[in-house]
């Protein structure tokens, strides 16, 4: 049986599966009910100064796909609206009830010294495990200056980070927004201003859709609508490549990662692990399904780990970051073709009309005694993958990588670019 | 055996028996649409297409209800078949468009297409009840004789391409057998009638009831009248057991029995026996044991003179009845009709078996089952009667039905004939491709 305790940036927890900060972590009755169900911590809901902010009413957008309810879902909440001082209270008797989870504060104020340093103390007072810093609402927050409006300045992220190290003995994550053009410059700031640890993604900003009747953007508050955040399953990809961009980077390596964005499965979270994550948040799944969905995160994760001989979260952590590479690094020598089992093939013609229509024309389209065969034209197959991703049956294409016959080469030592290095053979 | 004949009416409270002749299958809701939509693979040169007798662009009209689009879901599905309302909930799909399906070969768990097809052609009945626009008008008129699904494909068809039409319809109602045959649970809520007056709404068709061919009106009438004649008759006769005891109360064809079945709104009016049997193997057979057990009948038995693989109910038909508690018995033929004071009481039957040709034919052994009403179903035939003139045939026939080409043109110039009245398999949705092939070899020879 793998064991799946975390110690993350030296907070530890049971498992590594915690709540993002968000609604389900807003107040005591969701967070013992999810440490109830077994999550292993959670990030509170973000907290901000007095008087609490006010929400509109009609705030989640979603986007379906062919039936599948919230494929992506974004929303234009803001932090918590509760008073400081309930939160603060209900932090401490949940601190005390559950010691063996974590329990992490995320905080959001006005981007002055005395504003963090203020909310500091009562919140290290509480006896929680540490901070997040909310450096990445996309709305609402940022145009008062706050959230992404901070983590969106470099300079700033490490202000506010060196703040929250002085004025506190507190673990300072800081939870960085997917909103910019490239993550290592606030990852590489958080680092400089002391930060114990990095969370990523927060939500990106979005419209999920347009209203055709009320012509406004969704959700709709009163015939109007505003840019959200986007999260759940459709941005996990965006999420895993920020976490292994800055997994991959040198002076970055030892930086702790809280993977966040589009979780729902234990293999959702083993993949961000694979890519460097210590631990791992979950939102969306959550809202969507309630908090009954950890106990397959748990088990899942185990049992993979176990079918793996994994024992530990550090025996695979990280192992897909050196396979991580820039495109100059990739093999161009490689060859891989698609395979079709003729057994498995049920005759949908998706394979040959996605390739005849925009690929290379390598998919032959044939009757043979009126039957419909399909047929991989290997002259002409450059191994794009499209078939099988396109063919609905498991393992009836499948991509060959074909056996080396020169050694690899890559875009640096291509005769083709202009720009190429000479071997150093030569 | 009792004493007398146990027939009633009124068997069952009349709840139900509502529910017994209510939609069998209720159409999908909207979001079990989508859903099922979503699982169609848009299949390029889909299998399903091909084996549409005709033709549906079904992964074409699934993807736009996958993506809203039903107005433009329903057209495409009428551009093909303009009964696309009542081949939804009457077609085999298991031996036709879903038996192609991919997803059969995959999982055997093919799309719905049935189901989709009904959720489109619905919600355009419900939101626009007259979809058709007409070409400018021809000045052509042209004839229709029968009012089924045949004729009346042929009639919209040729009304769209802006001809005149004159429906001769012998019966009182439009629909042929989807009026009178189709069982009422797959055709509820006059969907029959409502569909007509759906294609009706095309204009230029008129339907001239109580017309007979043979008996108000002639071939050369027709003829020297019209540009054209589309003959879709259907099958006037019905096939005989040719035993003793055919003439006793209480033994009927199954067709009649079921067309009265359909024509009474009233189900607690209908008589239908304690103990029935029914003797086919076909779909008639499962309509009629169906609707008789569905009426009150306690004990209904199919009796087939050959095996389950020999029927021509398709196997999804066979559980249906079996699943409303209809027996089905195999090798038996039956012998003799057995009554008492003029009504029938029981059926003697042969055991048979395969012989080497491959013909059943009886062992010799015998049994007897009782009966309160005894269903044949043992087929329906072509009349041509209403073809002759001086005793002799105006029309070339094969196989006892009208002889047409691929056009669907008979051996007698601008005449045309499809449906069950013509070679081929009988279902409504071959009538209605008859008829729509039929109308555009008609528009090219008038227009030409
Ligand atoms: C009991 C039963 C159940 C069936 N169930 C199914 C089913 O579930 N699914 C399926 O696909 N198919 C089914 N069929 C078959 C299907 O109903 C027929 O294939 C289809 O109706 C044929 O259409 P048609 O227009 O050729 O003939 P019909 O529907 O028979 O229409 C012929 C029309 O012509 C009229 N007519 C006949 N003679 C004359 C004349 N001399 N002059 C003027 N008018 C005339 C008739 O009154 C009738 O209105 C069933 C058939 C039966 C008998
Ligand atoms: C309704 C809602 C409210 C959120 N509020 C906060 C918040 O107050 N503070 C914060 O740091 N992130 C907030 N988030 C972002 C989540 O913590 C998380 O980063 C994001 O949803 C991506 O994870 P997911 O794909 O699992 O949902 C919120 C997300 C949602 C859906």
């Amino acid at each position: 049986m793998a064991d799946l305790t975390t110690n993350f940036a030296g907070i530890r927890a049971p498992n590594p599966f915690w709540l993002a900060s968000a609604p389900p972590t807003d107040k005591a009755y969701n967070v013992v009910r999810a440490f109830e169900a077994g999550w292993g911590g959670v990030v509170w809901k973000t907290l901000g100064e007095d008087p609490p902010v006010v929400n509109v009413s009609s705030r989640y957008g979603a986007v379906s796909y062919n039936g599948v309810r919230i494929a992506g879902f974004n929303n234009i909440e803001l932090i918590t609206d509760r008073p400081l001082d309930l939160n603060l209270r209900e932090i401490r008797q949940v601190k005390r009830d559950w010691p063996d989870r974590a329990v992490i504060v995320s905080l959001m104020v006005p981007c002055t010294e005395d504003a963090w340093k203020s909310i500091l103390a009562p919140v290290e007072d509480t006896g929680c495990d540490g901070i997040e810093l909310n450096f990445g609402c996309p709305h609402g927050m940022s145009e008062r200056n706050m959230g992404a409006a901070v983590g969106q300045v470099p300079e700033y992220v490490e202000m506010v980070t060196a703040w929250c190290k002085q004025h506190s003995r507190m673990k300072v994550i800081v939870k960085l927004t997917p909103n910019i053009t490239n993550i290592l410059a606030p990852a590489r700031a958080a680092l400089a201003g002391g930060a114990d640890a990095v969370s990523l993604i927060n939500t990106v900003q979005s419209i999920t859709g347009v209203d055709l009747d009320q012509m406004a953007p969704e959700p709709v508050v009163d015939g109007q609508g505003t840019h959200g955040g986007y999260c759940g399953p459709a941005v996990k990809p965006i999420a895993l490549r920020m976490v292994g961009d800055i997994a991959r980077e040198a002076d970055l390596r030892r930086l702790p990662i809280s993977g966040i964005g589009g979780i729902s499965s234990w293999r959702d979270a083993a993949e961000f692990i694979a890519l460097g994550a210590g631990s791992v948040q979950v939102c969306t799944a959550a809202m969507h399904h309630g908090f009954r969905i950890v106990d397959d995160m748990i088990d899942g994760l185990s049992n993979w780990m176990d079918s793996k001989g994994y024992r530990t979260l550090d025996d695979f952590r990280g192992r897909a970051v050196p396979n991580y590479v820039h495109w100059s690094d990739l093999n161009l020598n490689f060859k891989t073709l698609a395979r079709i089992d003729q057994d498995l093939c049920i005759k949908c013609g998706l394979c040959h009309i996605a390739c005849e229509d925009t690929s290379h024309q390598a998919i032959a389209a044939l009757r043979v005694d009126g039957a419909r065969r399909y047929e991989v034209i290997d002259a002409e197959c450059v191994g794009c993958n499209l078939c099988a991703h396109v063919c609905p049956v498991d393992d009836c294409i499948t991509m060959q990588p074909q056996p080396a016959t020169l050694p690899k080469l890559v875009w640096p030592q291509h005769p083709n670019n202009p720009m190429r290095i000479p071997e150093a053979a030569e | 055996m009792t004493d007398t004949a146990d027939i009633a009416a009124g068997r069952l409270p009349p709840a139900q028996l509502a529910a017994n002749f209510a939609d069998a299958h209720p159409p999908l809701s909207p979001h079990e649409a989508v859903v099922e939509a979503s699982r169609c693979y848009f299949c390029h040169d889909a299998p399903c297409i091909e084996a549409c007798p005709t033709g549906i662009d079904i992964p074409g009209f699934i993807r736009k209800i996958g993506t809203g689009n039903l107005r433009g879901a329903a057209r495409r599905i009428l551009e093909a078949n303009v009964f696309g309302g009542s081949c939804a909930r009457v077609c085999p799909t298991e031996i036709l468009c879903e038996a192609a399906c991919v997803r059969t070969a995959e999982e055997d768990r093919p799309v719905r297409i049935g189901a989709l097809q009904r959720r489109a052609i619905d919600w355009l009945m419900e939101h626009e009840p007259t979809p058709f626009a007409r070409a400018p008008a021809t000045g052509k008129r042209i004839a229709v004789v029968g009012a089924g699904p045949a004729g009346l494909a042929c009639a919209h068809r040729l009304a769209m391409h802006g001809h005149e039409v004159t429906v001769f319809e012998a019966r009182p109602k439009p629909g042929g057998l989807n009026e009178y045959g189709i069982a009422a649970y797959k055709l509820a809520d006059d969907f029959a009638q409502r569909e007509v007056a759906f294609i009706l709404s095309v204009g230029g068709i008129t339907i001239d009831y109580g017309k007979r061919l043979g008996v108000e009106l002639t071939l050369p009438d027709l003829r020297a009248g019209f540009a054209a004649v589309f003959l879709g008759m259907g099958l006037a006769g019905v096939r005989a057991l040719g035993i003793a005891g055919e003439t006793l109360g209480g033994v009927r064809d199954a067709v009649d029995f079921i067309a009265e079945l359909r024509q009474t709104g009233d189900k607690a009016r209908l008589p239908v026996g304690r103990r029935v049997v029914v003797i086919g193997g076909g779909n008639t057979a499962i309509d009629a044991a169906t609707q008789a057990r569905r009426l009150g009948a306690e004990d209904v038995t199919i009796v087939y003179r050959r095996g389950p693989g020999e029927m021509s109910a398709t196997v999804d038909e066979q559980d249906w009845a079996q699943t409303n508690g209809v027996r089905i018995r195999h090798w038996a033929a039956p012998q003799a009709l057995l009554g008492a004071a003029g009504q029938v009481r029981g059926v003697t039957f042969l055991r048979t078996r395969l012989d080497q040709t491959g013909r059943a034919v009886p062992s010799g052994e015998r049994f007897a089952l009782e009966a309160d009403m005894v269903l044949k179903a043992v087929g329906q035939v072509f009349m041509a009667d209403p073809l002759a003139a001086d005793g002799s045939l105006l029309l070339a026939t094969e196989d006892g039905r009208i002889a047409v080409d691929a056009e669907r043109r008979t051996s007698m110039p601008g005449v045309y004939a499809g449906g069950d009245c013509v070679a081929g398999v009988d279902l409504t949705v071959a009538a209605v491709q008859d008829g729509k092939l039929a109308a555009e070899a008609i528009h090219r020879a008038v227009t030409g």
